[in-house]
């Protein structure tokens, strides 16, 4: 990892982020049509819900690419974001639900007499942002200051956080939980009394989710230059010469485990408003590794990697899921391992992967010339 | 219709008829003359003549009544001008073999010429009944079961006419206790006639009866004994032996209900450990995290599934756009031969499972023995990818696995209800787990299996083939997981998701347990069913407790991160 940023990273990045967040919405916004270069209404919220699913894929890489937790559960932070957002939605919907009721339809459908308090301030879009961030962040809290506390590390993490998912899966469905059962919520129609269905809202919602990435991505990068970002990947090289030089390993996976929960939840409310529903099979354990998969394919503990995974793999399955409906989650399955098998750096690291290969093929075919000492490859402890 | 109608009469004509009329038992003989006689006569006396049916009591006239209701007798008109009521009669439901039985002698029905008669729906309207007659045929078939010798129909049936508490049961009951001679069903007949007293305005009859049944602690007669304590117009003495009563079977009630959560709660706990015991041989074990683990379980559960259908008529499956057609042996469902099929099916599902398991750690494990993360994820590709082949190859929908009949129903040891099936599950649990215990500790093959899971490094330099026992290790494991499947099969469904469900409360078990221990999963399995089962039984909501059984898991690890019985070591990364 380089010192500092270079100026040449800069240019590039300055210039991808003018695409995204400008470019993109332009050519929805202002080319005609017909034109070869007009950017669909679908498309752009389609690319919307691709850039969401880039920003937990960047949460994901924090954790796992960085600090060596593989947490299955982000699905978990990532719908808790969008439930707490949706329940504005919900009570935006007003008068103009089926039933022509003040409380949200799936409430006069179960019979509620009136709204449940711990409803009533999210009425207010600022509160509703702000629990976007603390209810994912508190969660995260919780469980990671219990699991890292006892110091569960590796698989047994993993399998912690893949329990937690499910039992929160379970409780999500049902309708005590007072947030709509199984089927969740859907039917909204305003945010900030913009009209959702309008095309000029989604651009906004778009454009949001650009900025919201870039913002990610930015924060992200520092956060990973900083001294902190070295005790996190030493962390994940070996916890325990942490430990031992002196330093809090708990407190430092807590810090990242709370701010990729935050980060998760930030995409899932911007992400619910672009597809417009929001239930409990959002949180489903698979929906979790499906996401590490984006990653994986991405190519890990590199900030790009999972944006290129989750717009990849998910374009992928927009066009193969609809193309080859049965053989979809064979593809997927599989890709994920061969990814795993022949691919640990992923799409990222594949150039670097396809030029060591190489080089090794012409030091064999050159027996003569001695051949530099290899450095030998230390396994990352994973 | 009226073809496949015609074509099976034919047929069966000239097969031997199941109702075997070779010799028909006197009883049966003049139970089917009256039966006939009362279908025949007219509306007015229909009602009173099914009545006086039970003075002529034969098993067979249940089945009479139960065609009568449905509407599947009908009336012949021989030339001659006699009317003979015959019925019609299948096999089983699938078969297409449809005859028409004579009532009054139980033979197929000939036309005048001996030919087998044609039956024509459409020239034939069944006999009827009305609500006055469906009452009578209920009320006889109440009374004919008290005389039935399954002791079980007999008890169901004196329990109803003493939950009646009519006293024209009383002269029934009694006669029936002169003769009967199982004494469980003798303490039925004692426990009805009490009910029956219950009512009487006698206050002394009242308490007697009170006293029998606090002596036999009837579970039934909670509810009525109950009312008689709130009821403020019967004596002092009656409430008070009441109130005494309902205590003594509350009291009973609650150690019934307790004992039935613990043992259902065993059986849960059971089921869990097979599934979970083969996760602690992959996971404990070799250290491998294997996601597939579960759909290696539905194996099984399949392979379970391709056994009954090859002993049944056979399966055609569609995957891919093939059509495989796989033959099946056709025996007859009710044969023992066919009944059997779950003992062949136990080392096939074992079998199956152990290939597919050793095509996974051939395949992709071998290769990630140093990167558990990394087979996590790997395998989990591996479960979608098969959860997708099990969808294309049996379709989406559960596979319909029959329980054979030895495996259903249940018995009872003081009023707790054990199923067949669940205490098969208990004693086929303590089978593998001794059996596996003793390959691990006492064979050759357990020596290697354990040396190389203790250090890998070191059981290859003393010349021990690592890869070899890796596989026949990680075979055994996914074996017992097929083992799982297969019983899965008897006690739940199989379906191309059904690993999905197991695969969270196994791990939760391996870990619980201690990893790396045999006991360690035993004692969490069986803890974790137990606790599950209680708090189900006493928030009555399965997914609260469900998930209060998840939160509690993780406040135990605070307690003992490393489960139960730590594997004990000096190394740091362990």
């Amino acid at each position: 990892m380089k010192p500092d940023i270079t100026r040449r990273e800069w240019i590039i990045g300055g210039i991808a982020a003018a695409l995204l967040i400008l470019v993109i919405p332009a050519l929805n916004a202002f080319v005609p049509e017909g034109s070869f270069f007009h950017v669909t209404n679908f498309n752009i919220n389609l690319w919307g819900q691709y850039l969401c699913l880039a920003i937990v894929a960047v949460s994901i890489d924090l954790l796992w690419g960085y600090t060596g937790l593989l947490s299955l559960g982000q699905m978990l932070f990532f719908s808790l974001g969008g439930y707490a957002l949706g329940m504005h939605l919900m009570l935006m919907i007003g008068k103009l639900g089926q039933y022509k009721s003040n409380l949200p339809d799936f409430m006069v459908f179960l019979g509620y007499p009136r709204l449940p308090a711990h409803w009533e301030p999210f009425y207010s879009f600022t509160f509703s942002m702000l629990a976007v961030l603390w209810t994912p962040g508190l969660v995260a809290l919780i469980f990671g200051y219990l699991a890292f506390r006892s110091r569960i590390r590796g698989v047994y993490f993993s399998i912690l956080t893949q329990a937690l998912t499910y039992a929160a899966c379970l409780l999500f469905f049902r309708n005590e939980l007072t947030l709509g059962g199984n089927n969740g919520f859907t039917d909204f129609k305003t945010l900030l009394a913009f009209d959702l269905g309008r095309p000029s809202t989604q651009r906004g919602l778009y454009i949001a989710s650009a900025v919201a990435l870039v913002l990610v991505y930015m924060f992200c990068r520092w956060l990973t230059l900083t001294k902190f970002g070295k005790v996190q990947r030493a962390i994940r090289d070996s916890e325990n010469r942490v430990l031992f030089s002196g330093y809090a390993a708990a407190n430092f996976k807590l810090f990242v485990f709370v701010v990729a929960g935050m980060i998760a939840g930030l995409a899932g409310a911007l992400y619910v408003p672009q597809v417009g529903i929001i239930n409990p099979s959002q949180m489903e354990p698979a929906k979790s590794l499906e996401a590490i998969v984006w990653v994986a394919v991405g190519g890990r503990a590199t900030l790009l990697g999972p944006i290129i995974g989750a717009i990849g793999v998910n374009g992928l399955k927009s066009w193969a899921s609809q193309a080859f409906p049965a053989y979809w989650p064979i593809f997927l399955g599989g890709m994920f391992v061969i990814v795993v098998l022949f691919m640990p750096k992923g799409i990222v690291g594949l150039p670097e992967q396809v030029r060591t290969w190489w080089e090794r093929r012409q030091r064999a075919r050159l027996p003569d010339e001695p051949a530099a000492p290899t450095p030998p490859v230390k396994e990352v402890e994973s | 219709m009226r073809q496949f109608l015609f074509r099976s009469v034919l047929v069966l004509c000239l097969g031997a008829s199941p109702w075997g009329h070779a010799a028909i038992d006197p009883t049966e003989k003049l139970a089917r003359e009256n039966v006939a006689f009362a279908i025949l006569a007219p509306e007015t006396e229909q009602a009173e003549r099914v009545e006086a049916l039970a003075q002529t009591p034969a098993p067979i006239l249940a089945g009479i009544f139960d065609a009568w209701q449905r509407e599947k007798i009908f009336i012949y008109q021989a030339p001659d001008g006699t009317r003979l009521p015959f019925q019609l009669f299948q096999p089983s439901e699938a078969s297409p073999d449809v005859q028409a039985i004579r009532i009054d002698n139980g033979e197929p029905l000939v036309g005048p010429d001996g030919a087998p008669f044609i039956f024509d729906p459409a020239a034939h309207k069944p006999v009827e009944t009305f609500s006055k007659l469906r009452r009578a045929m209920r009320s006889t078939t109440d009374l004919l079961a008290l005389a039935d010798p399954a002791p079980a129909i007999r008890q169901s049936a004196i329990q109803k006419l003493g939950m009646k508490q009519s006293p024209d049961g009383l002269p029934i009951l009694n006669r029936r206790l002169e003769v009967e001679e199982d004494r469980a069903v003798r303490e039925n007949i004692l426990d009805a006639i009490a009910l029956i007293n219950l009512a009487s305005p006698d206050p002394q009859l009242q308490i007697a009866a009170l006293g029998q049944l606090k002596k036999s602690l009837s579970i039934p007669s909670k509810d009525l004994v109950g009312k008689m304590v709130e009821n403020e117009k019967l004596p002092a003495e009656v409430r008070k032996a009441a109130t005494a009563t309902l205590k003594a079977i509350d009291n009973h009630l609650f150690w019934v209900d307790f004992f039935g959560t613990i043992f259902r709660g065993v059986s849960l706990g059971s089921v869990l450990l097979v599934v979970a015991l083969g996760l602690a041989i992959t996971f404990g074990l070799m250290g491998v995290i294997n996601m597939a683990h579960g759909e290696i379980m539905v194996v099984g559960g399949y392979a379970t599934y391709l056994v009954q259908c090859i002993f049944g008529a056979g399966i055609a499956l569609a995957p891919f756009g093939l059509s495989v057609n796989i033959p099946g042996f056709n025996f007859d469902p009710n044969s023992g031969i066919y009944q059997s099929y779950f003992i062949v099916a136990l080392p096939f599902a074992f079998l199956s499972a152990a290939a597919v398991g050793i095509l996974l750690e051939r395949g992709v494990i071998q290769f990630l023995y140093r990167r558990p993360l990394e087979s996590l994820l790997a395998t989990w590709g591996v479960s979608l990818v098969l959860q997708q082949l099990f969808r294309l190859i049996f379709g989406p929908a559960n596979a319909p696995v029959y329980s054979p009949a030895w495996l259903l129903g249940s018995f009872s040891v003081g009023d707790v209800i054990m199923n067949y099936n669940r205490v098969f599950v208990i004693l086929f649990a303590i089978f593998i787990v001794v059996g596996t215990a003793l390959l691990l500790s006492k064979t050759p093959i357990g020596l290697l299996i354990r040396a190389v899971m203790q250090d890998r490094t070191t059981a290859a330099c003393m010349g021990v083939r690592t890869k070899k026992v890796n596989m026949l290790t990680f075979a055994f494991g996914s074996g017992l997981a097929g083992l799982a499947g297969a019983f899965l099969s008897q006690i739940g469904n199989i379906g191309p998701s059904t690993g999905q469900t197991y695969i969270v409360d196994a791990f939760m078990v391996v870990v619980v347990g201690g990893v790396g221990n045999l006991i360690g999963t035993v004692i969490s399995a069986l803890g974790i069913g137990t606790i599950d089962q209680i708090l189900q039984t006493w928030l009555r909501n399965p997914v609260i407790g469900k998930v209060l059984v998840l939160v509690g898991i993780i406040l135990f690890l605070q307690w003992k991160p490393s489960g139960l019985f730590a594997t004990k070591g000096r190394g740091l990364e362990n």
